[in-house]
């Protein structure tokens, strides 16, 4: 594995080269500038019809140059660490300034951060043969599990990034990001009918991720999800009491709630919580967090991609809307330190507000009390997407499968169905938080201005209680 | 337009990876060079312009395959990247099924008459471009004082690609794309900011609409003000061709010869079977001369041809690609639609509007998903209450909930206004008897 704290020799540069493109890029002026070399190796490894018989890889090399003035932003790449390229491109992004030039820091001051994806070797070091026999063992374990299956697709991927980041401030940086995901698909038949399921897991993790228990729990999930799906109705749709299950219920808090606290939305003055900021937004025994400093969690970043270290930051803080989620733009305008939430899907891309791991710490209540206080209801903790209008608010997710909740109890299991809310609402209307928090560490990837981001989420069982619940 | 020495650099990889052992090989370059630049209110927000160039190639290697792609271009890296491509790909199980396409199926022609690119394009400055987003958000800024931002993007792209098999096929695509877009944000109810956008998006500088979409997002917005859930009920839903494609999608994936063949599509053995309303008939008409999504040939070099894919409601064809056809002993079609247009009714939005006496008009969807199986669909949606053919008033969070096979049996009507936007140009449908879930 190569020195994680610089790789100036792995993207052939020096500090000199570095000096020059930065005075570049400044050369008609502007308050900052950045560049952000990425060098991405993609592996993945895929099984069908019983058979590892697909496999592939995707190397992508790159510098990305943003030059800021004020709230402006200027931004080119090139897939070259030539000087000659980077130049060009400097010059480029510096047309976004029409002053005269800045002077960088002629300065470099390299910088350590606590490592919160520690790995042993590299997975572009690890042989396929290796990766193998675990999508066979979860092809074979899911079969295994249950008669009615007729067919699974069982898929691996893994990716390595190295990144160099260097600011006209003198900041260099250096990272090493490891991820890893397993998922399997299952497809089972019963009586002419045909459902399926899908389970993930994921993280920012060596090869050591992919043990037996992983893939048993994988299997596990795929496979009792799918079977539940044949007993499986539609409620009667309206608005009614919602109970979400432990851990991937998080995706409430992502789509109602996290997405309008990104800054970008509310510097634009475009979210629905725009004029929030240090008001009471909810039940004050709520505190919700965007954390990125979980160890091997697939939302965990040592910097962020603007090299503003990884940070635990409360969102909201016994009820009160405490802080939005900054890149280095959105924190200048409000006149607060950047929460390291400035990340980008690649080079090819300027960074902005993100989320890494969201989601709501302990309340005081067990989950069959809060089941038991629902007379009739829905108890949802299985979902496939989710999607928010920052600026009206509603939110929206898409339940897999649940349950009904009748008179405090579950009963039938209930699937294929999309909840709609608002999202100051919802939040308001969380009326019993659990005191069972748990982490989802499924695949979780977050889209917004075209750009995908590997996050995760989650929430101790919650009531929110009204929701709009399609059905019948 | 892909260099001369890029194309000798795919040729080289596929010569490279049969002398390593590979019994086939396909190779594609793709280079593509992008300039974007937002406004916001009375300022550049965002400029950002970039170019990029890359490599994919399949290996066919003992049986086995693999697929791989790079952007590092260097022919002593690439000697590795491909090795160590084949060498992964040895460990895999056999698939006898994968193989290269049929050379009889491979388009032969020489690539030109679609005009996909408009070879126009580096004559248009960037002060033109910056001007036209200026323009756009000048159209609204200052106008209203509920408005709380207006912002336009202006984007371009050229993008090339050239494919190189070693069982004879070669074939370039040159496409260029112009997009304007405008979005802008009214102060609502309470805390509401609600928000709508316009956009057009043109092969061709000179047919990109250059005024009006500033003018089209405000009044876009404008029309949700006041949006409020209503109670539950089952009614005609109007779908207007800015998204009745939303709701095709499924049905299109559940065509994929991947999900027929893993059993994972709610339209297996649906061969030949009236599957939705005998008024729908949907075409691909991949060769439409100066249309996006329009060419030749699909991504494994087979020749695109005008097919029909429901006829009357009858399902004529799956979209199949060589190894789902292999696999399924079925014969090959092609990877997956190019254009799709539909037989058009007679009326146009308003008369299809006057046609429903209490009902809703779907602007847009907001989430949900469908269940791939089943057919099974829940989506989130907004839009306008009718009344006596009329849009009373404007709704929101609410959901449609049913099956995607049961909705499209329910057509009443089909418009005659497809979306010309769109590589999908569906028009506006009446749907009868929705779930809609609301207070």
């Amino acid at each position: 594995m190569k020195d994680r704290y610089c790789l100036l020799n792995h993207f052939e540069i020096t500090e000199s080269d570095l000096r020059k493109v930065m005075a570049v890029a400044l050369e008609k002026g502007g308050d900052y500038a950045d560049l952000y070399f990425e060098h991405t190796f993609n592996n993945y490894l895929a099984l069908q019809d019983g058979a590892v018989n697909r496999a592939g890889s995707n190397i992508d090399y790159g510098v990305g140059i943003r030059v800021v003035s004020g709230d402006q932003t200027g931004y080119a790449f090139v897939e070259s660490t030539s000087l000659d390229d980077m130049i060009k491109a400097a010059r480029t992004a510096s047309r976004i300034a029409s002053a005269t030039s800045v002077v960088p820091s002629a300065a470099i001051d390299q910088k350590a951060f606590t490592n919160h994806y520690p790995i042993v070797r590299s997975w572009e070091d690890e042989s396929i043969q290796k990766k193998i026999p675990f999508l066979q063992q979860l092809n074979d374990r899911i079969f295994e599990l249950d008669a009615r299956v007729v067919k699974v697709n069982a898929s691996m991927n893994d990716s390595t990034s190295y990144i160099l980041y260097y600011n006209s401030e003198g900041l260099l940086c250096c990272d090493y990001r490891p991820m890893g995901v397993l998922a399997g698909l299952c497809i089972m038949q019963q009586d002419g009918k045909t459902e399926n399921a899908y389970a993930s897991r994921a993280a920012r993790k060596d090869i050591r991720f992919l043990t037996g228990e992983l893939v048993e729990q994988v299997a596990q999930e795929a496979v009792n999800n799918t079977a539940l799906m044949f007993d499986a109705i539609k409620p009667k749709g309206g608005e009614m009491q919602v109970v979400m299950g432990a851990g991937g219920s998080g995706i409430l808090l992502h789509e109602a709630i996290g997405h309008a606290f990104e800054a970008d939305f509310n510097r634009k003055q475009i979210s629905i919580f725009s004029d929030k900021l240090g008001k009471k937004i909810c039940d004050e025994h709520i505190n919700v967090v965007d954390d990125g400093l979980i160890d091997g969690d697939r939302g965990a970043i040592n910097f962020d991609d603007e090299g503003i270290a990884g940070q635990k930051t409360y969102i909201v803080k016994d009820g009160v809307l405490n802080s939005y989620l900054h890149d280095r733009i959105s924190a200048k305008y409000y006149g607060v330190s950047p929460t390291g939430n400035g990340r980008r899907q690649s080079f090819r891309y300027v960074p902005i507000p993100r989320m890494r791991s969201t989601f709501m710490e302990n309340g005081n209540y067990s989950e069959e009390e809060i089941i038991a206080a629902v007379k009739k209801g829905i108890y949802v903790d299985n979902f496939t997407n989710g999607q928010v209008q920052i600026g009206a608010g509603d939110f929206t997710f898409f339940v897999k499968s649940g349950y009904l909740i009748e008179n405090g109890k579950k009963t039938r299991p209930i699937k294929d169905i999309n909840i709609i809310g608002n999202g100051p609402k919802a939040l308001a209307d969380v009326t019993m938080v659990g005191n069972n928090l748990k982490i989802d560490q499924g695949a979780w990837t977050c889209g917004k201005d075209g750009q995908s981001m590997p996050v995760s989420q989650g929430l101790p069982t919650v009531l929110v209680k009204q929701l709009t619940v399609g059905g019948n | 337009m892909i260099s001369q020495k890029n194309k000798e650099l795919a040729e080289w990889a596929m010569r490279f990876a049969l002398k390593q052992g590979c019994s086939d090989a396909r190779v594609s370059v793709y280079s593509g060079t992008y300039n974007s630049f937002d406004y916001r209110d009375t300022q550049l927000d965002k400029l950002e312009q970039s170019s990029e160039n890359g490599l994919s190639i399949h290996l066919y290697v003992d049986g086995k395959f693999g697929a791989y792609a790079t952007n590092r271009l260097d022919k002593t890296e690439l000697e590795r990247f491909i090795s160590n491509g084949i060498e992964a790909t040895r460990y895999l199980a056999k698939d006898e099924f994968r193989q290269l396409p049929d050379p009889v199926r491979y388009y032969r022609g020489d690539g030109k008459g679609l005009n996909t690119y408009d070879a126009g394009h580096e004559t248009v400055s960037v002060d033109e471009k910056m001007a036209l987003i200026k323009n756009t958000t000048a159209e609204v800024y200052g106008k209203d004082k509920r408005v709380i931002s207006v912002s336009a993007s202006y984007n371009d792209g050229v993008n090339s690609s050239f494919v190189i098999t070693s069982n004879g096929f070669e074939g370039e695509l040159d496409t260029t794309t112009f997009g304007l877009s405008a979005e802008t944000a009214m102060k609502g109810q309470d805390d509401s900011r609600p928000s709508s956008y316009w956009y057009d998006s043109a092969v061709f500088w000179e047919k990109l609409r250059k005024t009006g979409i500033g003018t089209t997002a405000y009044e876009r917005t404008v029309r949700k003000l006041g949006q409020e859930k209503i109670a539950s009920g089952v009614f005609p839903m109007l779908v207007d061709n800015t998204q009745s494609r939303q709701l095709l999608s499924p049905l299109i994936a559940a065509l994929n010869g991947n999900a027929i063949q893993q059993k994972n599509s709610f339209l297996m053995d649906k061969l030949n079977e009236c599957i939705v309303s005998d008024q729908l008939t949907l075409i691909d008409d991949p060769h439409i001369v100066g249309a996006q999504g329009s060419r030749w040939f699909d991504g494994e070099g087979v020749a695109t041809k005008r097919m029909t894919v429901i006829d009357k409601g009858v399902l004529k064809t799956y979209y199949i690609d060589t190894y789902s056809g292999l696999k399924m002993n079925m014969t090959p079609t092609i990877q997956g639609p190019s254009i799709l247009t539909c037989k058009l009714g007679d009326k146009n939005f308003d008369r299809l509007l006057e046609t429903i006496k209490k009902g809703i008009w779907v602007t847009g969807f907001n989430g949900g998903n469908s269940n791939s199986t089943t057919g099974d669909f829940s989506f989130g949606v907004e839009g306008f209450l009718i009344e006596n053919g009329k849009a009373v008033k404007p709704v929101n969070e609410m959901n449609i909930t049913g099956n995607l096979l049961v909705l499209w049996k329910n057509i009443i009507e089909i418009g005659n206004d497809p979306f010309l936007i769109s590589s999908w140009r569906i028009p506006s449908i009446v749907f009868d008897a929705v779930n809609f879930s609301g207070k």
